[in-house]
């Protein structure tokens, strides 16, 4: 006899709460939208140097060499460019594995598509000697790929049963491994051992432009293959057999999944390094609000994101003055106690 | 067919058993798990004796076998005895150790992917190797001070929290990895703010590394296994019981919750040592006690394999870590990793061929 | 029953196992409440009730799975929980609902594991532990399936692997938490039919936690009735049996005829009238 029980959605939910009602399903897109609005302003204002709001509104309007809005044009404007994009494409992407994947502890650093990303594009910096961001971005799609095949093929085949914790198991052996050889390449080339330390923490600091436009276009794609699988995800996430009787079709939504996936996590660890928790956060946080319906979640997740990683830019900007915290970083130590939080919450480990 | 008195009163496992009484002491073990150890220890002295051989001085099996009886004593003693003896016993004592303790793990969280890296303690070894040298900047013992005080307070926070009416593997993992996650972006923070040669040796100690032992490793080595080792024995059989479920554990008198704890201390203090000797080795202690099980085809985790397993496989891994490059020497855990990586792919295929 | 006042304990003659103002719960919700109970003594004795009445957490009280939040169970006169666990285990066996058989196991390997409770580190084999097993294996009739992997046994072989467990601890008491899920009719009445037999030729002492009544009305000497944590009635099948009783405890409203077989009470569901309009 085994005692694990066949795989059941997490999708329900599991305190008899009200389900919130449209309108305020509304309102709270409003109120994501607005704190959005308000980090973004907090990004291009805070910092090392601060900068006044008046001067921020000139150098975004009417640009002009003067004072400070060389700042904000030249510095902050990128960076929380860079920051909005690569916050969409983690929580996107992260909201999408906890729905398919149906396992609410996962999001793409943890089950080591980060990794598997950060590996493929030292190897192209150190075999290959490519520096453009034009030119990794392949890798690190590559990569991304690479380690959601393992990680499935290691942790949802076979004979045991499928249990969120095992999958989290393969993901973490996974990045192990992809770490690791990571590490012994950078080591053998000294200098981008050197220049790959602060992006390997996850840093949106001196981003240019250049990198948010080389980005934007897979991200966009990313975003438009959510909508597309948006409404199929309910019934996913129901089951298999479950989601296929109603008419669902599963293999498409897990296909174009994949690929969202892909490109989403891909080019955020491409733009600004792996970056871990945001995409495992935002769908619980927001859940509150959105209740289990995966298009609104999907929704808030296009809002909060973006606006979680600028306030944790921001925060890593002013929390040790005058040296800068990686986001990344602000991120572990944010998401971390969101992470045992929830596992001492749950009862069991139930699939 | 006669039924005797005797196979009436004795039980058929369906493979050959070895069973010894003696007085009013007994023992049983299968014939093939004997055998896989015995194999892989001798194994692992053959290994032994032909590398120990290998470098700049060359030594011929031979002489190193007339080293080690006793009849060879010239200069080849010093450099078998004193300069390449102590590197070979460490590797099989940390291999020893890390393949137990993956063993350990693994029955604890009952899932084949368990390693002592989940809980964090390699992470927090390296935020304690750093503090050393980012404080201090010290030596071999300060380094390995700081590792062994980093892993074990890891252990006891992943520990504390996690126990939530009792132990739960899969709480253990979970609160592992978020520990984990914490403690890689301190680790990832003090090496940026390191000076770069600093850095790239710390880079190298968090590899793992066995360049440099020397006798005076051993010994305290040598002593922490037998201190585990005699824990493991007076805990008694009660590992596999504990993997039979809690409430069947309960019933056959163990205390579940009780035993875990043992094991747990067992398992981290062999692996805070081991990284406090070499640094976080990768991968041992993950495939070691799988393979091993395969070896021996025996059921659940058993730790004397593993024992032996992970010694062998440490002991091969830093011979090819001296001798792959001639010239250079890589650090041993840049030849587990791709160990572990093999181990994978060998996991993908086994379990491909299980649907 | 103890006087008040009297502060030894006592072991009744006919009762080694007993729970004496019993009270389990979790986390500030209290599933069984007060609850006293005498095991008879060599004799089978059948707890019941509907679903989430505390019939399970009695029996992994008595055997020491559960702490009390008050009262206590005694064993030979003994507080259970006081006791040295493998001194417990030596007394008193549990099959328990769920367990795990670790992967790649054999059969014997995991009957013999049943043998821990009589193991000590350097007394791993003994004879008796030898002539233990074979004797487990035998009465469950799994000899022949010795050297099989437990994974690949059919639903009911592998329930007779566990018992053959519980067999091999070859303790006095034995307590069965709803050993019959999972089994078919036939396989479930085999398991019973095992365990009167031991109960009739060893003389052990069986309590099992059974969902179905009339299994419980057949095989057992005593029966326990219980709703919302608390003994509803306590004796004889055919004196506890009654459908006063069984609309009281489950709600449902029945017919009790005697077993044709064995004379015992004989539960019978009234038919709805969608049922007798069928035929």
């Amino acid at each position: 006899m085994t005692a694990h029980a066949p795989a059941t959605s997490p999708a329900a939910p599991t305190q008899a709460t009200r389900s919130p009602t449209q309108r305020s399903r509304v309102l709270g897109l409003l109120v994501c939208a607005a704190l959005l609005f308000a980090t973004c302003l907090a990004s291009l204002a805070i910092g090392t140097e601060s900068v006044s709001l008046p001067t921020v509104f000139h150098a975004l309007t009417d640009y002009h060499d003067v004072g400070d809005q060389w700042i904000v044009h030249d510095l902050r404007v990128p960076r929380t460019a860079v920051a909005l994009l690569v916050g969409l494409a983690l929580g996107l992407s992260g909201t999408l594995i906890q729905a398919v994947g149906r396992n609410p502890l996962a999001d793409s650093e943890v089950l080591g598509i980060n990794s598997g990303a950060a590996l493929f594009v030292v190897c192209a910096i150190s075999f290959l000697g490519l520096t453009g961001i034009w030119t990794y971005i392949w890798f690190a799609f590559a990569g991304a790929l690479f380690a959601m095949v393992l990680v499935y093929l290691v942790g949802m085949t076979g004979r045991a049963p499928v249990t969120p914790v095992r999958v989290l198991l393969a993901g973490v052996a996974i990045a192990a491994v992809m770490d690791g050889i990571g590490f012994a390449v950078r080591l053998r080339n000294p200098r981008a051992f050197d220049n790959m330390r602060f992006w390997d923490a996850g840093a949106l600091d001196g981003r240019s432009l250049e990198v948010a436009a080389a980005i934007a276009p897979f991200i966009a794609v990313g975003v438009a293959l959510c909508v597309v699988v948006a409404r199929s995800l309910n019934v996913t996430a129901l089951g298999e057999e479950l989601a296929r009787s109603m008419g669902g079709n599963v293999a498409r939504t897990q296909a174009l999944s994949l690929v969202a996936v892909t490109l989403l996590a891909g080019a955020a660890t491409a733009g600004a390094g792996p970056i871990g928790f945001v995409g495992l956060m935002v769908p619980h946080a927001v859940r509150r609000f959105t209740g289990p319906d995966w298009r609104w979640i999907l929704a808030y997740a296009t809002l909060a994101a973006p606006a979680l990683l600028l306030a944790a830019d921001v925060v890593g900007r002013v929390i040790i003055p005058p040296a800068e915290l990686p986001a990344g970083i602000v991120t572990a130590f944010l998401g971390a106690p969101v992470l045992i939080w929830l596992i001492r919450k749950r009862g069991a480990d139930r699939a | 067919m006669t039924i005797t008195e005797k196979s009436r009163n004795t039980v058929d496992f369906g493979r050959r058993q070895l069973v010894v009484r003696v007085g009013g002491c007994s023992a049983r073990a299968s014939w093939r798990a004997l055998a896989v150890v015995v194999a892989l220890l001798a194994g692992a002295v053959v290994f032994a004796v032909l590398a120990i051989g290998i470098g700049k001085y060359t030594v011929s099996p031979s002489d190193v076998l007339g080293v080690l009886m006793g009849t060879n004593t010239s200069f080849d003693r010093v450099v078998v005895l004193e300069w390449r003896m102590p590197r070979m016993l460490m590797a099989l004592l940390i291999g020893a150790a890390l393949g137990v303790s993956g063993a350990i793990f693994q029955a604890l969280t009952r899932n084949a992917l368990g390693s002592p890296d989940i809980i964090g303690i390699n992470s927090g070894a390296y935020t304690g190797a750093l503090v050393v040298i980012a404080g201090i900047g010290g030596g071999y013992y300060a380094v390995a001070t700081g590792a062994l005080v980093g892993g074990l307070v890891t252990a006891v926070a992943v520990y504390a929290l996690s126990y939530r009416n009792g132990l739960a593997g899969y709480r253990l993992i979970v609160v592992g990895i978020a520990v984990s996650a914490v403690l890689n972006s301190v680790n990832q923070w003090i090496v940026i703010k390191l000076d770069y040669h600093v850095a790239i040796t710390a880079a190298v100690w968090q590899q793992g590394t066995l360049n440099g032992l020397t006798w005076s490793q051993v010994w305290p080595m040598t002593l922490c296994l037998f201190v585990v080792g005699a824990i493991l024995v007076v805990m008694g059989p009660q590992l596999p019981v504990l993997q039979m479920g809690d409430d069947a554990a309960g019933a056959l008198g163990v205390r579940p919750d009780r035993a875990r704890l043992g094991y747990l201390v067992a398992g981290v203090g062999l692996v805070a040592v081991a990284c406090a000797a070499a640094g976080p080795v990768s991968f041992v202690a993950l495939a070691a006690p799988q393979l091993a099980r395969r070896l021996t085809a025996s059921p659940g985790v058993a730790l004397v394999p593993a024992a032996a397993m992970g010694a062998v496989l440490l002991l091969v891994s830093d011979i090819v870590a001296q001798q792959a490059f001639p010239g250079t020497e890589l650090p041993v855990g840049a030849v587990t990793v791709s160990l572990g990586g093999a181990y994978l792919i060998y996991l993908l295929v086994t379990q491909a061929r299980q649907r | 029953m103890t006087n008040e006042g009297d502060t030894t304990l006592t072991t009744r003659s006919d009762s080694r196992l007993r729970a004496e103002h019993l009270s389990i719960g979790y986390d500030d919700k209290s599933v069984i409440a007060d609850l006293s109970v005498d095991v008879l003594d060599g004799r089978i004795t059948a707890i019941v009730g509907p679903n989430a009445c505390g019939k399970s957490t009695l029996l992994r009280g008595l055997a020491r799975l559960l702490k009390p939040s008050g009262g206590q169970v005694i064993l030979d006169g003994n507080d259970i929980n006081g006791m040295h666990t493998k001194e417990v285990a030596r007394r008193l066996g549990l099959l328990p609902q769920t367990s795990i058989a670790p992967e790649g196991i054999s059969v014997a390997d995991l009957v013999s594991r049943g043998r821990f409770p009589h193991q000590k580190v350097l007394r791993q084999w003994s004879t008796d532990d030898d002539a233990a097993v074979a004797y487990a294996m035998r009465a469950t009739a799994v000899t022949e399936l010795a050297g099989r992997l437990v994974d690949e046994l059919s639903g009911g072989q592998r329930q007779r692997v566990w018992v053959a467990v519980v067999l091999a601890q070859q303790t006095p008491l034995v307590l069965l938490d709803e050993p019959t899920t999972f089994l078919d009719i036939a396989h479930q009445v085999e398991l019973l039919d095992l365990f009167a037999k031991l109960n009739r030729e060893d003389n052990r002492t069986v309590v099992a936690v059974l969902h179905d009544l009339n299994h419980a009305c057949r095989y057992a000497d005593q029966i326990i009735a219980m709703k919302s944590g608390h003994i509803v009635a306590q004796g004889d099948p055919s004196d506890v049996i009654t459908e006063e009783l069984v609309e009281a405890v489950y709600g449902l409203k029945c017919q009790i005829i005697d077993d044709p077989q064995t004379g015992t009470p004989l539960v019978v569901p009234r038919a709805s009238p969608h049922v007798t309009a069928r035929r």
